[in-house]
């Protein structure tokens, strides 16, 4: 079996395994080597990726396969992957490891609670490693539907309505998409033999302006409400808020990636002047979210809503940096899209063991926490340091390629446009001290005098997140030749 | 040739200490912290040395010019042909004078901290932010590309948040640290956009390719269409520089962080508030010289040069009225740091015309000095009487006689009394001000004049005035204290005149450049006398408790009172900050997202329900409806098919 696919199966394999399970430690340790596996796959697949580019090899995708699935349409299961869906595995797989070891004391069901997990997972690598449009949406169905069932059964505070909020706008949202992806496949070539398959869209160019112009937003939208376009925002901060420290990490640090990533494959790339048409517009949406978010980020109490907010604000400049249809652009969406995913799934980690000990996410509500739990307290004040741009951490290296890719534009609006998103750095810098000071310094409350110290697994997932963030800041040229060739690719339409 | 490949290890000594205490703090007690650090940064002081010795006398300079070496470059990331962000070391003498001030002052305060902390519970934790404190800033001076700068600029101002926030169980000091970091945050916004600007105009962000005079030429022309109320785009670019100096530099009006961080530990203040980060600014103008000079005919600069003046006089009016000694100390500090822009502001470029950038490195050179100096010295004295307020303090001369002494000489080097450090420089200062405008030159003269006064204030109602009871006799109890304190006193008295020589290679253009006092000058007297002028009143209103300043307060009246309470400037930000910005902007966003965006979503949701609450009635379960519904169904479908075939 093919690498790519094992991807899926694994995940699925250990869900079966899942399913013999009888208790707490034997289905946390089945997860965990189900995904030990996809780790170590992970890795290899970068490696391999790098010793195939080193070779020579110049495809826009490495490692394809194809198999006709359903012939009246001419669906495929037809995969394949570049720089940036190897790096997005790979991000996948880490948070979910980390996933796992934060949860490893899940008290309820703990066994369906895993099995939804990794259902879950599975769909995102099956999105990643899709080129074919239809698999890759049933995929990505497939990764949104067991939240619901997450949030509603191990959610915390208003549980249904988030669950079923975020449901349902995801869902109106695939609506849209599935239009779109419909409206591609009817016109994808010429001759009537019509495809589904991304390259031999790309290939035959046969979408009428006047189509793309149509479809382009609806394709836009659709992703864009799970990548937190403004005003399509507002299931993450209630969603976030309720839902399972492992599944708030996976959700931010991951799902809110196949946004993004599913403008810049399908949208952008199959409907290049449809995208140029619609930029100006959708660029104002996208510096909205960047300001407003981090504006609206400041006023809230509640921990997951601060980060849900931060989240808006950073994802806002990955849609930013995609509109800005440049080379330097992208490659500051992909990093920020692998950043953000470290750097807010530590941040729900945190939050969660924090809420674990104090039983409260509200600021207001905790002091001095340094002084109680140096390490996580600590970790936090990383995590917020990352967050807010700090060089040596991966945020920084993202933003300024996104800044100097929006700036390198020749026109003045979007050298306006990125002033302002450039204004939000330092918003954020406002609402990450204000929780570092409110919640971390200070002198503790006493009771939370007792406060028990940071476990071993809790260790673990830190310290995995942290040492990507570190090793993103550092050497971010590493992680750039990754990304570049497939940039570069998706970027020959517009040039 | 010299090979200068081991600069590399001066950033990378305290990088590596910085590593080991940051990561393996339960490891290290005191004092094993401390040792780990004063040995990094005293090899990289030693080298420091060796590379200032190498670089200005043994590689020398070619035909009167000091030529750039660059030992390391690498490209860290690549935006297009021309545009990177490098990281590398760049040396040439603004650098070499930067790593020797820098490693100086570190390693003092290094082994200054070992007596000052002693007993704390941080010690590692302190020692490992000292560490990456003086590894970035280190960096930052021998940046070779512009981005560089701003990425440890960036580490500085966070080493800086986390040394002011150090005791941070004390609500003052978090206040502080957030005021340090968003105020100088805010004005990093502007540097960046600058640096955005000048990466998109110019093309490129290496320093050596800016700082080229057939480059500049190139890049003016090149962009001379492209102008904004009247000024060219490069003119504001370097502009928006500027300000990020300004607020890392603690210029007026982005200063007001610097009084409140010195809320911070007082080797920290020494350090980072007073010697080397403060600077940095300074250093940003003087090592993009060659642009300020050039581009738009020098409108950059002379914005610099009168926000520099500005400042000082500013800052120096309100030390007049300040009560604790940390923060006349730091008002002296923005004022002095006023006095090297206003020097960069008003120096040409060329031979002598360069002598206010001479003359304002010089100063940052001595200044670094003296200042620490005073700064370690208002250390042991607030070890010793537990309050930093003049008001707890008196007579203290026969207590801390080593404090005291190395105090008189640095409040001698800062009011300009030779042969002390900051006679020579702040000579200089005046001339190259008197040079270019009366009116320069006058506030620089009156500046002078009211910083002997408020430092002698400071000195007289310390170690003189009033006998004060302490309820413990106040001593110096640490050779590590006192151990630097003599350094620093020995090196501001000789460094002015010994070192002289070593200030006239730091020139706009390199070259070497030969400047001599003229005793003779009228400009020279007039500089000391108001310095003794300032001195001398000071011993006639503190040397005793008298009643005059009293009198002369209630004299001044307002203006008094607005000069106590700095001028409201921080009410002033207060203002904005809460009223407007937060009740104005960001709770109206909060409000908006919750009820005007997700209440559109909300209404979504729930008139679907009420649609759905609506024909639900239809389906009542009633099996005689749905006959009927059937049978008046099947009758309309009938009528419709014979209406279309017949």
């Amino acid at each position: 079996m093919d690498i790519l696919t094992l991807f899926v199966v694994v995940p699925v394999l250990t869900v079966v395994a899942l399913i013999f399970t009888r208790n707490l430690q034997q289905a946390r340790l089945t997860a965990l080597t189900g995904f030990l596996i996809q780790t170590a796959m992970a890795f290899h697949l970068v490696w391999k990726y790098l010793a195939e580019r080193k070779a020579g090899n110049n495809d826009i995708m490495l490692f394809t396969k194809d198999a006709l699935w359903f012939p009246d349409w001419n669906i495929h299961y037809s995969i394949g992957v570049d720089g940036i869906s190897v790096l997005m595995i790979m991000l996948t797989s880490l948070i979910v490891l980390a996933g796992i070891f934060v949860s490893w004391k899940v008290d309820d069901l703990p066994k369906e609670f895993f099995i939804s997990l990794i259902m879950l997972a599975s769909g995102v690598f099956g999105f990643f490693i899709s080129l074919d449009l239809f698999t890759m949406f049933v995929f990505y169905e497939i990764a949104v539907i067991p939240m619901y069932l997450l949030i509603g059964i191990w959610g915390s505070g208003p549980r249904e309505y988030a669950a079923m909020k975020l449901t349902l706008m995801l869902m109106g949202a695939s609506a849209l998409l599935l239009v779109a992806i419909l409206g591609i496949y009817f016109h994808s070539s010429a001759d009537g033999n019509y495809t589904f398959n991304i390259l031999e869209i790309a290939q035959n160019a046969h979408i009428p302006v006047e189509v793309q112009k149509i479809f382009f937003p609806l394709a836009f939208i659709g992703f864009g409400t799970i990548g937190a376009l403004f005003p399509f925002h507002t299931w993450s901060p209630d969603g976030h808020s309720s839902a399972p420290t492992a599944v708030s990490m996976l959700h931010a640090g991951v799902l809110m990636k196949l946004g993004g990533y599913g403008i810049f494959r399908v949208a952008m790339y199959l409907m290049p002047q449809g995208t140029q048409f619609w930029t100006d517009f959708f660029l104002i949406l996208a510096v909205i979210g960047v300001v407003y978010g981090a504006y609206a980020a400041i006023q809230q109490t509640d921990l997951k809503y601060i980060n849900a907010y931060s989240s808006v604000s950073h994802l806002g400049l990955v849609l930013f940096a995609l509109l800005m249809l440049n080379k330097v652009a992208w490659n500051g969406a992909m990093l920020q899209s692998l950043s953000h995913g470290f750097i807010t799934a530590l941040f729900f980690a945190l939050i969660g063991m924090i809420y674990g000990r104090t039983h409260t996410r509200d600021v207001r509500q905790m002091r001095g926490l340094l002084k109680i739990i140096p390490f996580i307290a600590t970790a936090y004040v990383i995590a917020g340091l990352a967050n807010l741009g700090l060089p040596g951490f991966s945020g920084f290296v993202a933003e300024m390629n996104i800044f100097m890719g929006g700036f390198l534009n020749n026109d003045l609006y979007r050298k306006i446009l990125t002033v302002l998103a450039v204004s939000s750095i330092v918003v954020t810098a406002v609402y990450i001290l204000r929780v570092v000071g409110m919640m971390l310094m200070g002198p503790p409350k006493e009771e939370h005098k007792n406060l028990p110290k940071v476990f071993w697994y809790e260790r673990t997932a830190i310290y995995i997140l942290i040492f990507f963030i570190t090793l993103i800041g550092i050497l971010p040229f590493w992680w750039l030749k990754i990304i570049e060739p497939g940039v570069e690719n998706f970027l020959k339409p517009f040039i | 040739m010299t090979d200068f490949g081991y600069t590399l290890w001066i950033p990378l000594l305290p990088l590596i200490s910085f590593i080991l205490l940051g990561l393996f703090n339960r490891f290290f007690k005191e004092p094993g912290a401390g040792y780990i650090g004063m040995l990094s940064l005293g090899i990289s002081w030693l080298l420091s040395i060796y590379t200032a010795w190498q670089y200005f006398f043994v590689w020398g300079p070619a035909e009167g010019k000091y030529e750039p070496v660059i030992p390391f470059k690498m490209h860290w990331i690549t935006f297009g042909e021309n545009l990177s962000i490098d990281m590398g070391i760049l040396i040439d003498p603004i650098s070499v004078m930067m790593i020797v001030v820098v490693t100086t002052v570190s390693f003092l305060v290094h082994i200054y901290s070992r007596g000052y902390m002693h007993g704390d519970e941080g010690f590692a934790r302190f020692y490992a932010y000292l560490s990456l404190f003086s590894f970035s800033m280190l960096s930052l001076v021998l940046s070779v590309n512009l981005f560089q700068i701003y990425i440890f600029w960036e580490l500085v101002g966070v080493s800086s948040f986390l040394l002011i926030g150090y005791y941070f169980v004390k609500p003052s000091a978090i206040a502080a640290a957030k005021k340090a970091f968003i105020v100088t945050r805010f004005a990093d916004f502007f540097f960046l956009v600058g640096i955005l600007m000048i990466g998109y105009y110019a093309g490129t962000l290496d320093i050596e390719t800016l700082n080229n005079l057939s480059f500049i030429e190139k890049i003016i022309t090149e962009n001379q269409g492209i102008v904004f109320m009247g000024l060219s785009v490069l003119t504001w670019a370097l502009i928006l520089i500027f300000i990020g100096g300004a607020g890392k530099s603690a210029m007026f009006p982005l200063h007001i962080w610097l009084p409140d961080a010195m809320e911070g530990p007082t080797p920290v203040s020494a350090l980072i508030h007073a010697a080397t980060m403060v600077v940095a600014g300074v250093f940003l103008v003087a090592r993009l010289f060659p642009l300020y000079y050039h581009v738009g005919d020098g409108f950059a600069l002379r914005v610099v040069g009168v926000v520099g003046a500005f400042s000082a006089l500013f800052a120096a009016v309100i030390a007049l009225t300040q009560e604790d000694i940390k923060r006349v100390l730091a008002y002296s500090t923005m004022s002095q740091i006023g006095y090297m822009m206003m020097a960069l502001g008003v120096s040409g470029f060329e031979g002598h015309e360069g002598l206010g950038y001479m003359a304002g490195m010089f100063h940052l050179f001595t200044h670094a000095m003296f200042k620490a100096l005073l700064f370690l010295a208002a250390g042991v004295i607030i070890h010793a009487v537990h309050s930093n307020l003049m008001k707890d303090m008196g007579g203290l001369h026969k207590y801390l006689p080593v404090t005291s002494w190395t105090f008189l000489i640095a409040a001698l080097a800062i009011s300009g009394i030779p042969p002390l450090a900051g006679f020579y420089s702040k000579d200089e200062i005046l001339h190259a001000a008197f040079e270019y405008s009366t009116v320069m030159w006058f506030v620089g003269f009156f500046v002078a004049g009211l910083t002997a006064f408020y430092m002698f204030r400071l000195y007289f109602r310390i170690f003189h005035n009033k006998k004060t009871e302490y309820a413990h006799p106040p001593k110096e109890d640490s050779k590590f204290m006192t151990a630097p304190l003599i350094i620093l006193a020995v090196l501001t008295f000789f460094v002015g005149w010994v070192f002289t020589p070593f200030s006239q290679y730091v020139t706009p253009t390199r070259e070497v450049f030969h400047y001599e006092i003229h005793w003779t000058s009228p400009l020279v007297w007039g500089s000391i006398l108001i310095g003794l002028a300032g001195i001398g009143a000071a011993y006639f209103f503190y040397f005793k408790p008298t009643e005059y300043p009293q009198k002369v307060a209630s004299a001044f009246g307002a203006g008094y009172k607005w000069a106590k309470n700095k001028f409201y400037m921080d009410e002033l930000y207060m203002f904005v900050t809460k009223r407007i910005i937060f009740d104005k902007i960001s709770r109206p966003a909060a409000w908006f997202d919750r009820n005007i965006v997700d209440g559109f979503m909300d209404s979504i949701g729930n008139t679907t329900v009420w649609i759905s609450e609506k024909i639900k009635l239809i389906q009542s379960g009633r099996m005689q409806e749905y006959a009927i519904y059937f049978v008046y169904g099947v009758v309309i479908l009938i009528l419709i098919f014979y209406y279309y075939n017949y």
